[in-house]
């Protein structure tokens, strides 16, 4: 576009708010630290493993937490960390998420291992939703329908999985998914509508569906409806790690299943042929067209596959949890996909980070409302939102995405 | 079966873009029909195939009565319509400044909250406190409304994620309002707000017949009527209403132009929000008369549906939302009579709106010719 050289040293000063931002930051969490998160005495227990319970003095580990905080944020206002900025800051999120558990807990004690495991699964449909956001994207189509894909799926496992167990029921969530996406594909290649408006029709599309054979069929009939889940599985030598076994390698299968999505992705999107002529297609598709691309074919190959992962995505609700299908059991987590991809920069690795994120923030929600902390369970529900729009609005910023998603191909243009 | 389709497209020839929407409405019934059809497990098992197409006659025979068959099916179309057109205008003004306003629902939950504390705190007479109520409600949705936009225009973040993130935090903190002493009832443990004073509700639209308690709609639809002119009037005769549209169209050429295009991301928010936070004003003042953890329910996605529909012209998102509305009541009477369920009416929904949207794929199925109609316009994308 004509704005580059405009924007080019805007980009700069942009950059140097945000160095300056994340520096506020962190002397704003030294200062919670020092001031909030050491206002309670007492020790807490982090159990680890069965026989092991770590100890943390809440009130010296808050004291020590703001003086840390406080020195990186002072480095950080003063030169800068750099490149390292973004490893900093994670490494300050994590201390000060111990931190805040600490203070949460003091006095009592808590499965930290647990919660790990916890945050683990269920970042699982969300990283799945935001993979196939980003293949869909990658490749030039703006995908809104992941909601709408992951609640198929979810039905789809639900059913056939109780007909035909669990393996029968993740194949045809796969199944569905790609015959929503190719809905999705159908009305924004071939007939070249607002990809917006499909994704979200597609999305009433397949909430009214599932709700109304819910109601309709699932309820009277509830042997359609009961699916035995799978278990979790250890996987050998591996899970006999301390605190990282039980919390990485002994899930099901979908979070195995899940990572080795997003590596594979990665690898595709970076390193093979495809990859680079998605890449191209999503950028800049007339000029891929007319070196021999085929936009088209490859914009509809991709948009299937990516709802063949969604669908997948969706199977975890009743394959790998609670073995049975609920009206808008999804409850929302397609969306929250959708800005994990953003919030990744349309990267694989970058959205299961945010995926994580995202499943730690239910995962405490979870543990909090068992805790009695002295403020009101609704502002600490509240905090993962508040955090993600903090850290969106301050240091992501702006963010680059694939020049043509949303726009049909033609290639007379 | 090709060649009816056929006649009856020769008819429709010269189609305009009414009938193409009304083609459209038919086509997701017949999806619906058929819906119905397979869905209906007891009749198929029996090999009564009959008694599952009577199904469908039964069920969109009550969707017509339920929605426009008497008074009370009116004034309850009305009224179900009523927030839908006040949040389909919120999430359209939006669309025409090129951003996606997903935030109606949290819009809509704290303008209710402020018109329901004027509603219940105040005393006096129902022609100031009704008026103000309204107007702190506009005021409380376009305040929260304008933080997506202030947070796009300084730093980028994009309004999809933060309006998203800003529903799931207004409805934690409802959930908290509703639980201090200054908003839950009395005599309650459970979250739900003081009744706001008889003098503070909306007056009933039919509130002049004798004895029809059953006719709920209110004055709220007036307000929604204003808000659609007042979207026509602003987007038609006024200078920032014109930066909207050019920005919407194209926010290079805006910034070219020498609009101040950080203020119309702020503004554009802010009167999202102020739409939307009437919306909750009016159920909160009209059809509750208090307030409950969801009042605002699903209304703010289904208002996205209905911009897109209405192609984010003021009267085409105004009858969008009626269509809405009336299947919103129709449906009601649809599952009390056939006992088809309610969510039928979620799926005709998706389909009319892709439906609308793929005019192309109309004209194949009607084997129509010369119809055309634009694709409304929707949100920038992803860049800045």
């Amino acid at each position: 576009m004509s704005t580059t050289e405009v924007v080019a040293p805007l980009l700069s000063l942009e950059q140097k708010r945000r160095s300056r931002n994340v520096g506020l930051s962190l002397i704003f969490l030294a200062l919670v630290s020092a001031f909030f998160l050491s206002a309670r005495p007492g020790d807490a227990g982090f159990k680890l493993v069965e026989s092991f319970t770590l100890v943390l003095p809440a009130q010296p580990f808050a004291q020590a937490l703001a003086v840390v905080l406080g020195a990186l944020g002072a480095v950080q206002l003063y030169r800068g960390f750099g490149k390292w900025t973004n490893v900093v800051l994670a490494f300050a999120t994590a201390m000060f998420v111990v931190g805040f558990l600490a203070w949460a807990t003091s006095g009592g004690s808590f499965n930290l291992t647990g919660m790990l495991q916890d945050t683990v699964t269920r970042s699982v449909p969300i990283t799945l939703g935001a993979i196939a956001g980003i293949l869909c994207e990658r490749s030039g189509i703006i995908n809104i329908a992941i909601e709408g894909q992951l609640l198929g799926g979810a039905f789809a496992g639900a059913v056939l999985g109780s007909l035909y167990g669990p393996w029968v029921g993740v194949l045809g969530a796969m199944a569905i998914g790609v015959g929503l996406s190719a809905l999705l594909a159908v009305f924004s290649i071939r007939f070249k509508v607002d990809q917006v408006i499909v994704g979200f029709a597609i999305n009433f599309f397949s909430l009214g569906l599932t709700s109304f054979l819910s109601q309709r069929v699932l309820t009277p009939y509830p042997e359609y409806n009961i699916v035995k889940p799978f278990t979790p599985y250890a996987v050998p030598l591996l899970s006999d790690i301390p605190v990282i076994g039980v919390a990485l390698f002994t899930q099901t299968y979908f979070v195995y299943i899940s990572v080795i999505a997003v590596v594979l992705t990665t690898w595709f999107m970076y390193r093979t042929r495809w990859g680079l002529r998605t890449r191209a297609i999503g950028e800049y598709p007339q000029a891929a067209g007319t070196l021999g691309v085929d936009v088209l074919k490859l914009r509809y190959r991709n948009v299937w596959i990516a709802g063949a992962i969604a669908g997948l995505g969706g199977a975890w609700w009743p394959i790998g949890t609670v073995g049975r299908f609920d009206q808008n059991i999804t409850n929302g987590r397609g969306f929250i996909a959708l800005a994990a991809v953003i919030f990744g920069r349309w990267h694989p690795v970058g959205a299961l980070t945010a995926a994580l994120v995202f499943g730690l923030a239910e995962a405490i929600q979870l543990k909090m409302s068992n805790l009695d902390t002295g403020i009101p369970s609704e502002f600490l529900l509240m905090a993962p939102y508040i955090v993600t729009l903090v850290v969106v609005a301050g240091f992501v910023g702006r963010s680059r995405a694939p020049k043509a998603a949303g726009q049909a191909y033609d290639a007379s243009k | 079966m090709k060649n009816l389709f056929n006649k009856f497209g020769e008819r429709l020839n010269r189609v305009s873009s009414m009938k193409l929407t009304l083609l459209a409405v038919l086509s997701a019934l017949i999806v619906g029909a058929f819906i119905i059809i397979v869905s209906d497990v007891d009749n198929l098992r029996d090999g009564d195939v009959l008694g599952a197409v009577s199904t469908v006659g039964s069920a969109y025979w009550a969707l017509v009565v339920g929605s426009f068959g008497s008074l009370r099916a009116i004034s309850n179309t009305i009224n179900s319509s009523t927030p839908l057109i006040l949040c389909g205008v919120s999430v359209a003004i939006a669309f025409k400044a090129g951003l996606f306003n997903i935030g109606a629902t949290g819009q809509m939950l704290a303008g209710g909250m402020t018109s329901l504390w004027v509603g219940f705190a105040m005393d006096g007479p129902g022609y100031v406190q009704v008026p103000l109520a309204i107007l702190a409600g506009a005021i409380g949705g376009a305040v929260f409304g304008a933080i997506p936009g202030i947070l796009k225009a300084r730093t980028g973040a994009h309004e999809v994620i933060t309006t998203i993130m800003l529903n799931n935090m207004a409805a934690f903190f409802i959930l908290w309002l509703l639980k201090t002493d200054l908003f839950q009832r009395e005599d309650r443990t459970d979250p739900i707000s003081k009744l706001v004073s008889a003098e503070g509700r909306l007056p009933r639209l039919f509130g002049f017949m004798d004895g029809r308690a059953d006719l709920i709609a209110h004055v709220g639809f007036i307000v929604a009527l204003g808000a659609v002119l007042a979207y026509w009037w602003f987007l038609k005769k006024t200078t920032t209403g014109f930066e909207f549209r050019a920005y919407g169209l194209n926010a290079d050429a805006a910034t070219y132009a020498g609009m101040h295009v950080k203020r119309l991301t702020v503004l554009s928010m802010m009167f999202a929000g102020g739409f939307a936070g009437l919306a909750g004003a009016a159920e909160v003042l009209g059809t509750y008369g208090y307030a409950s953890t969801n009042f605002a329910g699903n209304i703010g996605f289904d208002a996205i549906a209905i911009a897109l529909l209405g192609q984010s012209s003021p009267l085409g998102t105004f009858f969008a939302a009626i269509l809405f509305g009336a299947l919103q009541a129709g449906g009601r009477q649809m599952q009390t009579n056939s006992d088809v369920p309610i969510d039928l009416i979620i799926v005709l929904r998706a389909l009319i709106v892709m439906f609308i949207a793929a005019p192309l794929l109309v004209k194949t199925i009607w084997r129509t010719k010369n119809a055309t109609i634009a694709a409304g316009q929707t949100f920038r994308g992803w860049g800045s």
